[in-house]
């Protein structure tokens, strides 16, 4: 039996950037909150200082940062035809573990979405009327704008130290930023980093055809930063340890480098790691969550009573709590019906390889964020009249740092092993780069999570099961960006390039992004989503759903921007309205 | 707090499902940032000596293989030369050998290419199965009784024939063998030498990657021109402890 604890406030169910924002949020409005984290306190001087923290094998390939499989995975087919397997090593994606999750090993790209993304059904049908968006393209408006989003983005540009250059400032276009972007109230809190020579090269092709190529917005420091809560923040050092590594450096924002120095000192405040929720009590009644079940790293078990919870996992940990739970309908792909699982979307990528014979790159020098971007075919930015396709991304060349187990490229044709690969790689690893496509993916029927019939975890609860595959949408979008970057590579006037077009079903294998989303969306009624604007649940007044679960669908940019400018949307609207009268702040 | 060695080791143990003698429940941590002086999770460098997961006939196998995939030519030193097999030997009697951080739990079915690796053996019985395979089929094919025993050009024609599935392993997927060893040799090659492959950076030095390096502030916008460092390990170079 469950041993029953003192109550609390405020439970927070994961202990990475959102839970770290709410946990700061809500202990600033006097609440005892509780953070349940599973994995294990981790921190730079302990788990990845500058002495041992440029180690590819052991971080990226050995996987150190990452969620391991032998807890839990998840099962994958590409549709409901299939049988789903586990995914029993990593690949496609990189979920987080311990302290901080998946906000330890990214790379700091730190974008806003467009104003049209937040309108993706809407904005779409007036522009490009109603036979624009096929009948399986359940694509919905997100219920929240642009605007409204805007002062807390600016929140979190300023917590991180995001480094970068305005392209529009309160509707004036800025020479050097990005000329598509929503207004801004003012500038980033520091210069964009210093560029090496391939964004360099990237940025003079791209001008050369017409194109207005910016800096990554970077959560890695261009300089020192002190941020608004006073912690600090060193400058960045191009090692290329970023991303897929912790920063040994204190140069990238992560919860332990911007929020954790303040929040863990507040005496409202608790986490407890090594322990794992593995179930929310709800009171279907009472439409409230009352308690949480968590089991600590002896395996005992504990129920954790709340007045509010907030669900602040890895969005597939998220939709699979609300399953197991049973808050919610779930969805049914053949109906359309029921909301928990629905829209599960993910992002499409593709590069260019480009080869000098000139060009000395030293493309190992680098940061998570450190390139230059154009952002032309990204969302609606440019017209897509006839293209037979909506949506977009964004083609860059962001230097990351070329380790070389992971980045050794090639010429098109080369063997994969014996010496003529070994001549290839010799003369080709410093005089070559990438260009990379980031591209959106719309949601579709037919693409969802719910629970596996067959695979369990380690406490024997059913896996979550993943249900996905790229749709001629985003194949043909993707075809088009993949083109304008080798247009950008060819202008760059190399010895030659190799164009990676991502062809056929989506692949759990290759790493392409740890970009999931959607399964608990948020939007304007219960019938079609599963939380409202302020991510809380249309079932349990007193339950927030964080993270990119709430996205409707996959916007072309990176989400950690937009999954902490909704995380300081929800902790506003709960301290400003939802503590003066508890209950649902949207009546349905 | 416990140390950190053992928080690490207990989670582990929770996700192979093992019961854990005298584990203390959930750490609670209010007040601060835990930390105490000296505590660091630092990698365990590699200990020279012989094989410990191979036997001398799987040895002599991965030693004449690895030296295939990257062979010591013009360019300089290969894969055996940059001590890849004692890196492989180090990792499959560790962590990745036993697949500890996988998804283990049955049933077990082969699926389609995009569900991506469903065999039951972990990484160390993959190798066991597919080098014994392999010697056994080229005694089978008749030109010599080990794989070892080949000429470079045979040798070549072999792997070539096992990367295109033309040649079948038994007790173990072909083609998930292969995947591996090529990553696996990949890694030797150009990981940090304290895992025992990478001898004096030779995988670095052949390509240019200056290795463990924390600071590239005065060669950012130095376009153009070549990195003037030479590489680094975690524990320093080769000459620092030479005289």
């Amino acid at each position: 039996m469950a041993t029953r604890l003192p109550p609390v406030d405020v439970l927070i169910v994961g202990f990475g950037w959102t839970g770290a924002i709410l946990g700061q949020e809500l202990t600033d409005a006097g609440l005892n909150v509780l953070a349940l984290e599973r994995g294990a306190w981790r921190d730079t001087p302990i788990d990845f200082p500058p002495t041992f923290d440029q180690d590819e094998l052991r971080y990226y390939w050995r996987h150190e940062l990452f969620e391991p499989l032998a807890h839990e995975t998840l099962t994958v087919r590409n549709n409901v035809s299939e049988t789903a397997l586990p995914m029993r090593r990593l690949g496609s994606f990189l979920p987080g573990i311990n302290v901080g999750g998946a906000g330890v090993h990214w790379n700091g790209q730190t974008w806003r979405f467009l104003p049209s993304d937040f309108l993706a059904r809407s904005h779409n049908q007036s522009r490009y009327g109603a036979k624009a968006i096929p009948p399986d393209m359940t694509i919905q408006d997100w219920g929240v704008t642009y605007d409204e989003l805007e002062p807390h983005y600016d929140k979190f540009e300023y917590l991180c130290g995001i480094s970068g250059k305005a392209g529009n400032l309160q509707g004036a276009i800025q020479p050097g930023g990005n000329p598509f972007e929503g207004p801004r109230r003012r500038e980033y809190p520091n210069p964009p980093l210093a560029m090496s020579y391939p964004p360099t090269l990237f940025a003079e092709a791209a001008r050369s055809l017409g194109h207005s190529p910016f800096p990554q917005p970077a959560a890695n420091m261009s300089r020192p930063y002190v941020n608004p809560l006073g912690v600090q923040l060193g400058p960045c050092t191009y090692c290329g340890f970023c991303e897929k590594f912790g920063c040994g450096n204190y140069s990238k924002a992560s919860a332990q480098t911007t929020i954790l120095p303040v929040l863990m000192k507040k005496p409202n405040f608790t986490l407890r790691t090594e322990s794992e929720v593995i179930k929310l009590n709800y009171d279907a009644a009472a439409k409230r969550v009352v308690s949480a079940t968590y089991v600590d790293a002896s395996g005992q078990e504990f129920e954790q009573p709340a007045e509010m919870v907030i669900l602040a996992a890895y969005i597939l940990h998220n939709v699979r709590l609300l399953l197991l739970s049973g808050i919610g309908q779930p969805y049914d792909p053949q109906s359309g019906q029921g909301v928990i699982g629905k829209n599960y979307a993910y992002q499409i990528t593709s590069s260019v390889n480009v080869f000098f014979d000139d060009k000395v790159l030293n493309p190992f020098i680098g940061a998570g964020a450190h390139g230059m971007v154009v952002d032309k075919y990204n969302g609606d930015n440019f017209d897509h009249s006839g293209l037979g396709f909506i949506g977009g991304g964004y083609i860059g060349n962001i230097q990351t740092g070329a380790r070389p187990i992971e980045t050794h490229p090639t010429p098109e044709g080369t063997p994969k092993w014996g010496s003529a690969w070994k001549k290839a790689v010799a003369a080709n690893y410093l005089k070559s780069m990438s260009i990379a496509t980031h591209g959106a993916v719309m949601s579709h029927r037919g693409n969802y999570l719910d629970l596996d019939p067959t695979y369990r975890d380690v406490y024997g609860r059913p896996l979550l099961r993943m249900t996905f595959d790229f749709t001629d949408n985003e194949h043909r979008m993707s075809d088009y960006i993949t083109d304008r970057a080798a247009e950008i590579a060819r202008a760059m006037n190399p010895r030659e390039i190799k164009v990676n077009y991502r062809k056929g079903s989506w692949d759990v294998v290759p790493y392409q992004t740890t970009h999931n989303t959607g399964g608990a969306i948020m939007g304007k009624d219960p019938k079609s989503s599963a939380i409202n604007r302020y991510l809380q649940s249309w079932d349990a007044h007193n339950l927030f759903v964080m993270g990119s679960t709430a996205f409707p669908q996959n916007p072309g940019y990176n989400p950690t921007g937009t999954v902490a400018a909704l995380a300081y949307f929800s902790a506003d609207a709960i301290k400003n309205q939802y503590l003066k009268s508890p209950g649902f702040l949207v009546h349905a | 707090m416990a140390k950190r060695k053992l928080s690490r080791r207990r989670l582990l143990a929770a996700a192979a499902g093992l019961p854990l003698a005298g584990a203390a429940s959930a750490q609670v941590i209010r007040g601060d940032m835990p930390w105490r002086e000296g505590e660091a999770d630092a990698p365990t460098p590699v200990q020279g000596g012989g094989y410990k997961f191979f036997n001398p006939a799987e040895a002599a196998c991965i030693e004449a293989v690895v030296a295939r995939l990257i062979p010591r030519d013009e360019l300089g030193p290969g894969a055996v030369e940059a001590g890849v097999p004692i890196f492989i030997d180090r990792q499959l009697i560790g962590e990745f050998g036993r697949g500890a951080r996988w998804y283990m739990q049955g049933p077990w079915g082969s699926g389609e290419k995009t569900q991506g690796y469903q065999t039951r053996l972990t990484p160390a019985a993959v190798y066991r199965a597919a080098l014994k395979s392999i010697d056994d089929l080229v005694g089978r094919e008749g030109k010599a009784a080990t794989f070892a025993k080949l000429g470079p050009a045979d040798q070549d024609d072999f792997l070539h024939r096992l990367e295109k599935g033309q040649v079948q392993l038994s007790g173990v997927e072909t083609k998930t063998f292969f995947d591996m060893l090529l990553q696996n040799t990949m890694e030797g090659f150009w990981s940090d030498p304290i895992y025992g492959g990478n001898r004096d950076m030779v995988g670095w030095k052949l390509i240019g990657f200056p290795g463990a390096r924390y600071d590239n502030r005065p060669f950012v916008t130095q376009y153009g021109k070549p990195y003037p460092l030479p590489p680094v390990g975690l524990m320093g170079r080769p000459a620092w402890s030479r005289s």
